[in-house]
Parts: structure tokens; C-alpha cells; sequence
């Protein structure tokens, strides 16, 4: 038996220690907000906060996350810069199948909370490993612009 | 909406709440939604008879939807329900991928309807084509098949929610007046609200679809306009939103599937003594494999099931499975790619021909030639194929992330046996499809799984090593072209023997032959005003499931014959813009079956020519707006390329910039679209600046290769997807004003991205003066 505090509250999880935290969250706990891409963390559709840093939930193993704050999707509207970056989202029409937001929203907040003014380069950096197949990206560009405050098209 | 775990609380069997929010997962949710106490427009659901009588003269046409199985249904009791208080329901029937359907065609009901689109929600359908027409999500055809039907559903409403209003004032009709949800009585101002007047007007004859009075496009609150956000848009930011693979019920078991690497093989033997000792492992099961064609058929293979998907994985892991490769073990995209090389390189079926081109390019003063190459795709949707069945007293209920609902409703029902009102798919939300949900293998095996389990509730998860290597690829393909330029620069002939696998391989013998739909993607069609042309088509034979991918033989077609328009321009010494509009001539409308193209993506010859004046509008606008012949400095260039295909017009000029160690970027792409009228331009722009980096995708990184038949790429380390990083900075798209309302529609799903490829090596010539034949782009420009 694993505990876990997840979303500011503490679960029990009854599977190895071994299981990745994403496997957790979804098949036990319920919270498929989080999504299975790739499983070797090269997609980022599974980014969830630990201690407040994006991480890849498919490749971090229950066992590492114990005694850590582990925020998901389905809290980050609690959180103001996460109900910023989802507003902006909504505002500029971000999502379009909609099946990597929730880590493209959860990387896009934790930049905001490092850099809350993120230059062109530092969204490039924080964001290109969350894939998008839809093509989502020079939305995704202008809402964080947009959530931070900044111009949306930067010369 | 819950959250996934009180959904598991509240969707198991006998529960009955009034939950109105998980409202595209389970049958019984979609019932009581449109059920709900109070409840009145939508009377006796789920019986069908309301829908039989209404439903459209499906196949009794032939063209557009009117030739789509089950054609259309446009009966308001079919599709809207208004509750008491004053709530509207409107079904969506076909799949969301991200397209926007589930915001759009509501939308459209609800303009007519007069419906407040904040009192809206949306209704997921399932498979039931009987009922709603036809369901099947491609061919970019959702909004340009259903716009018409679904106009009528609203007005037939509006209508008879004013004839109950003009019933109970005892006024004649024509003095009553429908305005954002309510009926008002113009003399006097009284108004009643659509909650009030729902159970009346359920009551009364649905009206005549020749009565029904359509808005004038000046009218429409929302059509046109593209303000009402996306429908789920919160519910996705949240983490809320429903997938496939987010299903969950009591019970639910987990499985895994390894499945033959070649296609066509077979399990000879295997060893589950270790899966089995994996903590949650539950049961190994293995599923036969099918004989050819493929069709949508599982490929059989060994299946782990176990208490969750983690467990499932492992115990794959651990199987030792010895595998009969079968006849196509020898497949090697190398091999393969020679092959086709031999084969374009000799005479072959003909399959248009006009003039003599043969006497043309003998008399030419100048000759060119190219090859093309092109190699297998997977869709590669972020969300991979997932399914979950479950069978209880002989009915099979099925969550699902599927574009054909009732393709997917008759499979099922096949193989387990069963009738098909045994059968329920319920449509969740798909993480993208792009083609590959398109076929439903992987929820046969879902319900093969279940009935292994006694019925239990199963999901089967497709990793994304599954998907790669087991997609229905988009086919590999050797374009090659030949022309005769005159001693002025003129074209006079136009030589194009076209080899790729057909998608018929997968459903039946291999003719080696392409079919006339992936022969009227912009290969046999193509308009130029050309004396002189032949089309052939040399064999090839397939080794793989070929399927379609967005856009389909569209992307092949575009990527050589406007690569090869651009080599000729340089050849003649022409700007490519100039000479590309000379080829196509003079504004025309041609009847496509004189291009020899007999399908026209399905419509009809009359009401869809192809227009080369629209054709010539939007490169003349593409090419104004990318400012067209302005200077830049060395190592950046600009690449035009248009085409046409989903009875949609597509001009677009990318921009690129190639430094001195040869690593490409993309500052800016511009695309004009004519896609006649327009219902939801901001979801229309959204499609083709994602159409656009699909595109960039494809051509720079895109690649399955095949050795000793299996896929070599594994997981997106290996077969990469543009990122952000490297995806166009600045997409600009310029959607040509369209024309009035009664116009048919085009499609926006697709046509978008065949005419990235070329445009964007066309600039990379325009930059480098290196030219790229072979796709994807890869490495081919670094230097050392």
C-alpha cells in the first residue's frame, strides 16, 4: 500500500511499487484527466506537477512521488495560473481533438509559474515535448502570450 | 460534469440518475437525457418509428449524402428535445476529432431553432444509422452532407414550437415570431418560453420539409459567424473531458494485446507461465487471427487481461510467443521502394489519356523528368485505439473512440453472433482519428475479450508501439512525371504513371491497381490546359493494411504533380505563380468525369465541377497575401503549390529559412481556402492551420518503414511528430468570402494538408536551390 497526495488530499493505492503514477491515477484513482501517449515520456500528454514541477507521469513510478505534492488536470483550475492558462485556452480556441491538453495545459502552467514572462525560446523549450497530432501549436504560443500578459505575436 | 471516479460510482448497472453530464458515454445517460422529467419535444425514444418514417430517401439518389449508407435523417423528434425547463438537447450523430463537430452542427440547429445557445446541450449519438443517417466520420463530409438536414431539424422545431404558441394565444401563426428561445406575439409583445410550450408542440404534426421557412443567411445568429467556443472546450482543459480509453465501469478489466508483427501471421506457439506470475495478471487469452483480406478484422495475437493496464503490459512483457510470419515476411520498404521504381519506369495501365504525348514529347524542345517518393504514414492519433465491451443477457454494450458507429455496430454484432439491436455503441470523444478509428479491429476485440471474460466489462488498450505497428498505413508510393516544354516555354505533354498499394487490398483480392476514389485524388483530375496527357498506373502489390489517412492518395498526388509544376516553371524560365495559373487556363467550369475522374469525392458532376476560376482565385490570393515575388535574403524562400480535392479549393505559400548547417525553420505559412460557405470560420481556420502542421509534419519527419514485414518505428522517439519548436511560426489563413447560403459546401477536414508537402519543398528550392524528391524531408538538407 502506496499514499500518495494527490490534489491536496491523501490516497491509498493498492498496486507495486513500480507502477507508474500514471497507471495509478487512472486505473485506480480514477483521474483519467491524465492521458497515456507514449509511456516512455516522449509525448508529455501525461505531465502532472510534483512538488510543482511538470513531470512525466508515465515513467515515474509510484514509489517516487511519495511524500511529494502531486497536482493533476482535474485541480489545476484551483490554482491561478492554471485558471488563467485554461481561460486563455478557451479564449483563443486551443483545443482541437483535445487529447494532449491536459498535459499541454499543465506544462503551459508550470512555465508561467517559472517564467511568468516566457519569451518565444521559452516556450519552446518548456512546451516541445508535448506532442499535439491535431497541430494545435501557434494557438497554444499565443494563449500562453495571452495568459502571461504579453502580446500574442512577438517580432 | 463528475469527475471519473464518481463516474465509476454512478455508471454501473440498474443506477438511474438524473445525471445530465456524462453525456457521451453510456446508452442509458443518453436515453435519460433526452428523457428527462419534463421532458416533451422528443417523445418515445428509443423506439424508432418517428426516425423510420422521416427518414430520408437514403440511396434512392446518387450522389452527396443521398448515397452515403442511410443516407440523411432530418426529423426534429429524431434530434432535439427541449425539457420543461426550457433546457435544449440537440444530438450530434457523428464522431468529434477534433473537427469541431460537436459544436458546429448543434450550432446549426440551434441558429434555425432560435435556441439560446447558452440553454444548448449536446447529445452524442449512438450507433443507430436507422435513426440519425448516416455516421460514418470522414471524407470531410460531416458538415457539407448534414448542413441541409440539420437546418430543417431547427426550423421544423421552431415551427411547431410557434404553432403550439399560436394555439394557445388563438392566434393565426403568421402573427407569432420565434426569437431566442421563446415565441413572442408580435402585436402585443406577450411571449411564452420554449419550456412552456415543448409538451404542445411535441404533440403536433412534425411540418412538410416543403413547408419549412429557412432563415436568409442575414439572419443567422450563429452560422457564419464562428463565436460560440467549443462546446467541450472546458470540460478538456479540465481533465473532464471522455475519452475511449477513459472508460471505466464496475469491474472493468484491463487488456493488452500482442498481435502477429507481420501481417497475416499467426501465433504458433506460446508460453504464459511468466505473464501469469505478474501481481494483478488475471487471464491470457488468445484471439485467432483471420484469414485475407485483412478488411477490419482483428489480427489475432495473445491478450493479457488483468486488474489494471500497468499489470496488463507486464504481463505481455513477459509472454513468450513464437510467431508464423506468413507471405508477407519478406516485405522491406528498401526492397519495396526499387520495385516501384522498376514499375513507373515502364508503360502501363492507362487510365486517362488525351492527345498523343508520346509525338509531343518527341517534338518538345525541352524534356523534364521526375520520381517521387513518398513512404508509409501512420495516423498516429494522441489518443491510440481503445475500446470497452461489455455483454449482460445477451446484449453487448460498447464505449468506443470510433469514426463509424455503425460500421463498428455490425462488426460487433458479426462476430459475436448476435442481432443487431443486441448490439449498442456508445461515441465517446476521440483523441484524434485522422482515418485510423475509421476501422474498428480494436473493439472486436474488446468484445471478443468480454465474451472470453462471461461478459465481464473489458478495455483493451492499444499502446503506442500497437498503434505504430499495427495501423492501416497511409500507402507508399513512386510518382513519376515527364513533360514537354515548347521552344516558348509552353507545356505540351504531361506523362504521370502513378504506383501505390491500393486501399482495396485491404478489403478484398489484391488488383495491384489503384481505385478510381484514390485516382481522383488529384492525380487523373488534375484541370490544366494541357494538349497532350496520360495518366498510367503501373501494379503494386500490398504487404500491409493500407488505409486512408487524412486526406489520403491526396498527399502523394499533391507532393508530385505540384513539385513537378514548379521544376517545369524553372525549366521554361517562368515565375511559378505565372506559369502554374497559364497550366490551369482560363476560368472553367469542367464536368470531372471529362478528367476521367469518375468518383468526385462522391457529389454530384453538376452541382460540384471542378471550377479552375476558384481554383485560380485562391492561388491569386495566397500569393497577395504572402506578397508573392518580394525579395529575401539567401537561404530563405518562398514555395507555392495548389489543390484540389474534397470539393474544396486550396492555394498555399510557406515560407522557409535554411541555414548554413542546413536545419530548416519556418517563420510564416499563408493558405487561401475556398471552401464554399462557411459555418464556422474560427473552426475552419483551426482545421487548416492544423491540416498545415500535419503537413510539416509529414514532409519533414514522417516515415514507417517496414523490415522483414514488421514496422521498425516503435514509439515517437522513432516515428516523430513535428513539435512546437519546429512547427511554422506564423500560419495565416485567408478563407475566401463565401458565397450565399444556398451554395453547396466543401470539405475542411482534409483538404488542407496535401498542398503543404510540395509548397514547402518548392520554398526549400527557392531557398537552397536543392531540390527534395523523396519524403520525409529527414536529414537530407544538413551539410556533413
Amino acid at each position: 500500500m502506496t499514499t500518495l497526495n494527490i490534489n491536496g488530499k491523501s490516497r491509498k493505492i493498492n498496486l507495486p511499487s513500480d507502477t507508474p503514477l500514471l497507471w495509478a491515477l487512472r486505473d485506480q484513482l480514477g483521474l483519467t484527466g491524465t492521458k497515456y501517449g507514449c509511456g516512455m515520456a516522449v509525448c508529455g500528454a501525461c505531465t502532472v506537477h510534483i512538488d510543482g514541477e511538470p513531470t512525466r507521469a508515465c515513467v515515474t513510478p509510484i514509489s517516487a512521488a511519495v511524500g511529494k505534492k502531486i497536482v493533476t488536470i482535474e485541480a489545476i483550475e484551483q490554482d491561478q495560473t492554471g485558471k488563467k492558462v485554461q481561460d486563455a485556452w478557451l479564449n483563443l480556441g486551443v483545443p482541437q481533438c483535445g487529447y494532449c491538453q491536459a498535459g499541454q495545459v499543465m506544462a503551459a502552467t508550470a512555465l508561467l509559474k517559472n517564467h511568468p514572462q516566457p519569451s518565444d525560446a521559452d516556450i519552446d523549450k518548456a512546451m516541445s515535448g508535448n506532442l499535439c497530432r491535431c497541430g494545435t501549436y501557434p494557438r497554444i504560443r499565443a494563449a500562453i502570450k495571452q495568459a502571461a500578459g504579453l502580446p500574442e505575436v512577438q517580432s | 460534469m463528475k469527475n471519473a471516479a464518481e463516474f465509476l460510482q454512478t455508471n454501473t448497472e440498474q443506477n438511474d440518475t438524473d445525471d445530465y453530464l456524462i453525456d457521451n458515454v453510456s446508452r442509458r445517460t443518453f436515453i435519460k437525457q433526452f428523457a428527462l422529467s419534463g421532458f416533451v419535444l422528443a417523445v418515445g425514444l428509443p423506439t424508432l418509428l418517428r426516425a423510420d418514417e422521416a427518414a430520408a430517401p437514403a440511396a434512392s439518389g446518387k450522389f452527396g449524402a443521398d448515397a452515403m449508407p442511410h443516407g440523411w435523417v432530418d426529423n426534429p423528434l429524431v434530434f432535439v428535445a427541449i425539457a420543461a425547463d426550457g433546457a435544449v438537447s440537440i444530438i450530434c450523430h457523428r464522431s468529434e476529432m477534433g473537427q469541431g463537430i460537436r459544436t458546429s452542427l448543434p450550432m446549426v440547429v440551434a441558429d434555425e431553432l432560435e435556441a439560446d445557445w447558452s440553454r444548448v446541450h449536446v447529445v452524442q449519438a449512438p450507433g443507430d444509422e436507422k435513426r440519425f443517417g448516416n455516421q460514418d466520420t470522414d471524407g470531410s463530409r460531416s458538415m457539407r452532407h448534414f448542413f441541409m438536414p440539420m437546418r430543417r431539424v431547427g426550423a421544423a422545431a421552431r415551427q411547431m414550437l410557434e404553432a403550439a404558441a399560436a394555439a394557445r394565444w388563438r392566434v393565426p401563426v403568421t402573427e407569432v415570431r420565434a426569437e431566442q428561445h421563446r415565441i413572442l406575439h408580435i402585436p402585443n409583445g406577450k411571449t411564452l418560453g420554449y419550456g412552456e410550450l415543448a409538451k404542445a408542440a411535441a404533440k403536433l404534426p412534425v411540418p412538410d420539409r416543403d413547408s419549412l421557412r429557412l432563415k436568409n443567411s442575414t439572419e443567422f445568429r450563429y452560422i457564419g459567424k464562428g463565436r460560440q467556443g467549443i462546446y467541450d472546450g472546458r470540460d478538456i482543459v479540465s481533465g473532464r473531458a471522455m475519452y475511449g480509453i477513459d472508460t471505466q465501469l464496475k469491474g472493468l478489466l484491463y487488456a493488452v494485446v500482442a498481435r502477429p508483427p507481420v501481417l497475416g501471421g499467426k501465433v504458433l506457439k506460446y508460453d504464459a507461465s511468466a505473464a501469469l506470475k505478474v501481481p494483478g495478471v488475471v487471464k491470457i487469452v488468445e484471439l485467432p487471427s483471420s484469414p485475407p483480406p485483412a478488411e477490419f478484422n482483428p489480427l489475432g495475437g495473445v491478450a493479457v487481461i488483468a486488474s489494471n493496464t500497468w499489470a496488463a503490459i507486464q504481463g505481455r512483457n513477459a509472454l513468450k510467443i513464437e510467431w508464423n510470419d506468413g507471405e508477407h515476411a519478406s516485405y522491406d520498404s528498401l526492397a519495396y521502394k526499387a520495385e516501384l521504381e522498376a514499375a513507373v519506369r515502364q508503360p502501363s495501365k492507362v487510365v486517362r489519356q488525351q492527345g498523343d504525348v508520346d509525338a509531343a514529347l518527341q517534338g518538345a524542345a525541352k524534356r523534364l523528368e521526375a520520381e517521387y517518393y513518398l513512404p508509409h504514414l501512420a495516423q498516429a492519433p494522441m489518443e491510440p485505439p481503445a475500446a470497452t465491451a461489455r455483454i449482460s443477457k445477451g446484449h453487448c454494450e460498447i464505449w468506443t473512440c470510433t469514426q463509424a458507429p455503425q460500421l463498428t455496430r455490425d462488426k460487433v454484432a458479426k462476430w459475436l453472433k448476435l442481432p443487431e439491436d443486441k448490439v449498442t455503441v456508445n461515441v465517446t470523444l476521440l483523441g484524434g482519428g485522422f482515418g485510423r478509428k475509421s476501422k474498428p479491429d480494436y473493439v472486436i476485440e474488446a468484445a471478443l475479450l468480454s465474451q472470453a471474460m462471461q461478459g465481464k466489462p473489458v478495455k483493451v488498450t492499444w499502446t503506442r508501439e500497437d498503434d505504430l505497428h499495427h495501423s492501416y498505413f497511409h500507402t507508399v508510393s513512386l510518382e513519376r512525371l515527364e513533360a514537354g516544354l515548347d521552344a516558348q516555354g509552353k507545356p505540351v505533354a504531361w506523362l504521370h504513371r502513378t504506383a501505390a498499394p491500393s486501399i482495396s487490398s485491404t478489403f478484398g483480392p489484391d488488383s495491384k491497381q489503384q481505385m478510381p476514389v484514390e485516382l481522383g485524388m488529384g492525380v487523373i483530375n488534375v484541370p490544366f490546359a494541357i494538349d497532350n496527357l496520360r495518366i498510367e498506373n503501373p501494379p503494386a502489390a500490398a504487404h500491409t493494411r493500407i488505409g486512408w489517412f487524412r486526406s489520403v492518395s491526396n498527399i502523394p498526388h499533391a507532393f508530385a504533380v505540384q513539385s513537378f509544376v514548379a521544376e517545369m516553371a524553372a525549366a521554361a524560365g517562368r515565375d511559378h505563380r505565372d506559369f502554374l495559373l497559364d497550366l490551369i487556363g482560363p476560368a472553367r467550369r469542367i464536368d470531372p468525369t471529362n478528367l476521367g475522374d469518375t468518383w468526385n469525392h462522391g457529389e454530384s458532376p453538376a452541382l460540384y465541377p471542378v471550377d479552375t476560376g476558384r481554383l485560380r482565385r485562391v492561388i491569386e490570393t495566397v500569393t497577395r497575401e504572402a506578397s508573392w515575388g518580394r525579395q529575401l535574403p539567401k537561404g530563405q524562400g518562398l514555395g507555392l503549390a495548389a489543390h484540389y480535392s474534397f470539393v474544396t479549393y486550396v492555394a498555399v505559400v510557406v515560407e522557409v529559412a535554411v541555414d548554413e548547417a542546413g536545419k530548416l525553420s519556418i517563420p510564416r505559412v499563408d493558405v487561401a481556402v475556398d471552401c464554399g460557405p462557411q459555418v464556422n470560420p474560427e473552426r475552419i481556420r483551426a482545421q487548416i492551420e492544423g491540416a498545415c502542421i500535419m503537413g510539416v509534419s509529414l514532409a519533414t519527419l514522417g516515415e514507417i518503414s517496414f523490415k522483414n514485414g514488421a514496422v521498425q518505428q516503435d514509439n515517437f522517439h522513432a516515428y516523430q511528430l513535428t513539435r512546437i519548436d519546429d512547427a511554422p511560426r506564423e500560419i495565416k489563413v485567408h478563407l475566401l468570402p463565401p458565397a450565399e447560403f444556398d451554395t453547396p459546401l466543401g470539405g475542411v477536414g482534409e483538404p488542407g494538408v496535401p498542398p503543404i508537402a510540395p509548397a514547402l519543398c518548392n520554398a526549400i528550392f527557392a531557398a537552397t536551390g536543392q531540390r527534395i524528391r523523396q519524403l520525409p524531408i529527414a536529414d537530407q538538407l544538413l551539410k556533413d
